[in-house]
Order: structure tokens, then sequence, then C-alpha cells
């Protein structure tokens, strides 16, 4: 599905990845993690071609995705801060992005899950910050793409809108896709994810199941296996 | 790239700023034309402002439209889009959403004196024809700047400098070169000059279209030969063309490889 050799970024001196090699196949969660400026969100721009890397190649669905576009149409993103156009209305939003893709949709059914019918005719600006990452999922979602995408999906949500996404991913999962999550929360990973990806100064420093994670760091939990990881390379 | 261009015209359409834009040319205009009771006289007092305001808001018109929709690009740049369709369409929306201003805000009321029935139509057009240029210009150059300047405040900074270079210090810089070497022959040094600051440019080619070239003092002669001549004309709309294609040329290029 998504393959990357020996990908390199720096931005100006700070090197974020030095090689990183990484292989994800069809079907299935794979989680991202690492700690705060591990290169996390910068791995995921790379797929989506946001961040132009220094050196490597990335492969997405068997396309080479260096001066391409329209790879992009495979893949749905959520991004990491959910800021939109504040002058323009939920609609409408969703109204421009369908026409900018250009796909069937299934956004009605994703609003009603959200319960966002009361804020279609409010403007973006006057949202909360949960309403908008609602409208942000709602927007990744209406696509029915093979890849999806996920930097820290759970920001701002309430525990109702919380339980939802998970059944939301796991119904996605079902479908076949491939899911890209980064989090923060542990219990939240844990619970959703067949697979991690372990990141660490810049390369990856750890690929499987959760299982396996465990029994390398000898920790009897998900928590504390990573926390070992991060005070064994840090402290 | 024509449906980001519909999207960021009618987000522009829709912001105050536009109208008060919109509104101010459209005051300008009837003020001058009670004031004057002249249309040509009307012309040459809005020429002086608009090669001056209109360089002014294009800068930071553009400047500000792109660090306001960073997070809307940022939503473009995740759609299978290329990029630049993204920005070459967000800058043509910047551009015409102004020019439409310009033109609309001054041609409504020029319209309604009987602009038509004038003489003084061509000059009118022409004056318009550059303040469109000078639009695309300069909303050009600030998207550059805004592309290569993470830092909003620099990015104003640079924006600023650059229109008070071209409008005021330029001048400067080039009348003390003329009064340096006032004992060498200078019509070309002058030509070449004037034809590398675009608001210059615009200003001679309205200044000479009005006849009224005995202003531009000892030059004024050189000039009115190279610039009333069709030759002269086709020129200085061509270089007008080259400044706006060349920063939209590098608009593309940087865009291709920033990061976002």
């Amino acid at each position: 599905m998504v393959t990357i050799q020996n990908l390199h970024k720096k931005f100006n001196k700070n090197v974020v990845l030095s090689g990183v090699n990484l292989d994800i196949n069809a079907g299935g969660i794979f989680a991202v993690l690492g700690p705060n400026g591990s290169g996390k969100t910068t791995l995921i721009k790379s797929i989506l071609g946001m961040v132009i890397p220094n050196e490597g190649n990335i492969n997405v669905l068997g396309n080479n995705i260096k001066n391409n576009s329209n790879y992009r149409s495979q893949i749905d993103y959520l991004p990491q801060i959910a800021n939109f156009p504040s002058n323009l209305k939920v609609k409408e939003l969703i109204k421009m992005i369908k026409d900018l893709r250009g796909n069937h949709t299934k956004e009605s059914d994703l609003i009603k899950l959200f319960k966002l019918d009361p804020f279609l005719d409010k403007k973006l600006g006057n949202l909360s910050g949960g309403t908008k990452q609602k409208v942000n999922i709602v927007l990744t979602f209406m696509f029915d793409s093979p890849l999806i995408i996920l930097d820290e999906p759970t920001t701002g949500l309430d525990p109702i809108s919380l339980i939802r996404l998970k059944e939301l991913i796991q119904k996605e999962k079902d479908k076949g896709k491939t899911i890209l999550i980064t989090s923060h929360i542990m219990s939240f990973v844990e619970e959703v994810s067949d697979e991690i990806v372990f990141l660490l100064e810049g390369k990856i420093y750890f690929k499987g199941s959760i299982s396996d994670l465990k029994i390398k760091t000898n920790q009897p939990d998900f928590e504390h296996a990573i926390a070992s990881i991060l005070t064994n390379n840090h402290a | 790239m024509l449906k980001i261009l519909k999207y960021s015209f009618f987000d522009l359409m829709r912001s105050r700023w536009s109208y008060v834009y919109f509104a101010f040319y459209l005051l300008l205009g009837i003020v001058l034309l009670f004031l004057n009771n002249d249309l040509s006289k009307a012309v040459i007092t809005l020429m002086n402002v608009i090669i001056v305001l209109v360089p002014l808001i294009g800068t930071i018109f553009g400047v500000m439209y792109y660090y306001n929709s960073k997070e809307f690009t940022e939503l473009l740049l995740a759609q299978p889009l290329k990029r630049s369709s993204i920005f070459l369409g967000q800058y043509l929306g910047v551009a015409l959403s102004l020019s439409m201003s310009l033109i609309l805000g001054l041609g409504i009321p020029f319209m309604f004196y009987g602009l038509f029935k004038s003489t003084a139509i061509w000059d009118f057009s022409l004056l318009l024809i550059t303040g469109s240029f000078l639009t695309f210009i300069f909303t050009a150059l600030a998207f550059n700047i805004a592309l290569s300047n993470e830092n909003k405040i620099k990015g104003f900074g640079y924006a600023i400098l650059l229109w008070l270079f071209l409008a005021i210090i330029y001048d400067g810089m080039f009348l003390m070169s003329l009064i340096l070497f006032e004992d060498y022959p200078l019509d070309t040094l002058s030509l070449v000059g004037t034809m590398l600051n675009p608001i210059d440019l615009s200003r001679t080619l309205i200044l000479l279209k009005l006849d009224i070239s005995a202003l531009l003092g000892y030059t004024g002669a050189i000039f009115k030969q190279f610039f009333g001549t069709n030759f002269g004309l086709i020129v200085s709309l061509s270089t007008l063309t080259l400044w706006v294609i060349l920063p939209v040329l590098r608009i593309i290029y940087k865009s291709k490889r920033k990061d976002f």
C-alpha cells in the first residue's frame, strides 16, 4: 500500500527524519507513535506530498508520489489542527471539498452520526474546537478511499464522539481499508491498532504488534512499554 | 485551477475589504468628476492616485490573503490537486477581484458622466489597463514574498518595503543618478531605468498618452520619441507583461519546493 525507502528530511539544520524505511501492507490499522518532535507528522505529510523529502522514495498504491497529485484521490486525510477558513459555513465547506474531489460521498450519514445538523449553517470560525474536529472527521470519512490517514483524531472530542469515531474506524477497517493513525492517547492506540510503528530520533525504532513490543521491552502493559523505550533512550 | 480561482474569488468578493476598496474608487471617481468637471483632468488626478495606491493595495491584499488562507491552503494540499493550480488559482482570485473593484469602482461613475461620448475614453482605458497590470504585478510580488517568509510580520515588512522602494525610493535614486551623471548622455539610462520599475513605466505611459510630456523635463522629448510610438507602446506593454509573468513563474517554482 505504502512503501517508504530511505526517507530523509531536515528543516534548515533540524534533522527530523533520517533514513526511514517502512512498508505498510493493505488492510489494517497502523499507529505511528513517538515522542513529541519525533517526526510523526512530518512522516505523514511526506506521504501526502505536503512535505518534500530531501532524499528517498515514497510509493503509494504503486505510484511514485514525486511530482504527482492524482494519487491523493486515494487518500483521506485528517489534519492535526482543524483550522478552516473562518468565514465559510459548514455546509459550504463540505460542498466545496465535494466539488474539488468530485467523488460520490456519504456525508449525510456522518453528519447524523456526529449530530452536526444544527451547525450546518454556522460559520466555521464560530464553532468550538470539538465541533470543528467533528467537521474535520466528516470531511475525512465522507470519501471512500482505500487509505485513511488520521493525525491525532481524538483531539477535543467528547466521550460519545470518541466512541463513535472508534466504531467508524473499525467499520472502515472491516471494509479492508488501510488506516494510519498518530496519537498520544495510548489507550486509544492500544484499543484500535493492529500494528504500531515507533519513531525515535528520525528513525523507526520498532515495528510490530503490541504484544511483540511488550515482549521486547519486558513490560506487562502497553503504556509502560512505551515509557520504557523513552526512558531508556532519553534518560 | 478554475475551481480554486472561483472559491478564492467569491471568498474575497464576500469580504468587507473588497467592498471598502470598491467604495473608495466609486467615491473617488464621483468626487473627481464633480470637483473637476473635466474628464481629462480627472484622469490625470486619478493617475496620480492609482499609481501609488494600486501597488500598495495589491501588495497588502496579496500578503494578507496568503497568510489568512494558510489553513485553507493546507486543506487543499491534501486533496488531489496540483500545487501550481492551488497557488495560481488563489493568486488569480485575489488579482482579479482587486482589478474588478478598480475597474467597476472607477468605471461606473465615469460611465454615468458620459465617458463613451468623450474623447478621453482611450486615456481612461489605458489608465484602467495599467491599473490592472499593476494589480497583477504587485499581487504576484506579494505572493512571492509570502511564500518565501513563514513569519507573517517579516512578510508584511518586506512587502511594505518593496512597495516603498518601487513607489518612492526608486524615483529618488533615479533622479539622483540623473543629477550625478548629468554630464553624460542619459537617454538610454533613463529609458532603461523607467522600464525596470513597473510604477514608473505605467506613469510614463499614461503621461505620454495624455500628451503632457513637457512635464517630464529634458528627457521628455526622448521619451516621447520612444514611448509615443506604437513600438514604444508595445515594448512597454510587453515589459509590464513580463513583470507579471516572471513573479508568477517564481510562485510556481517556489510552491513546488515548499514544505507545509
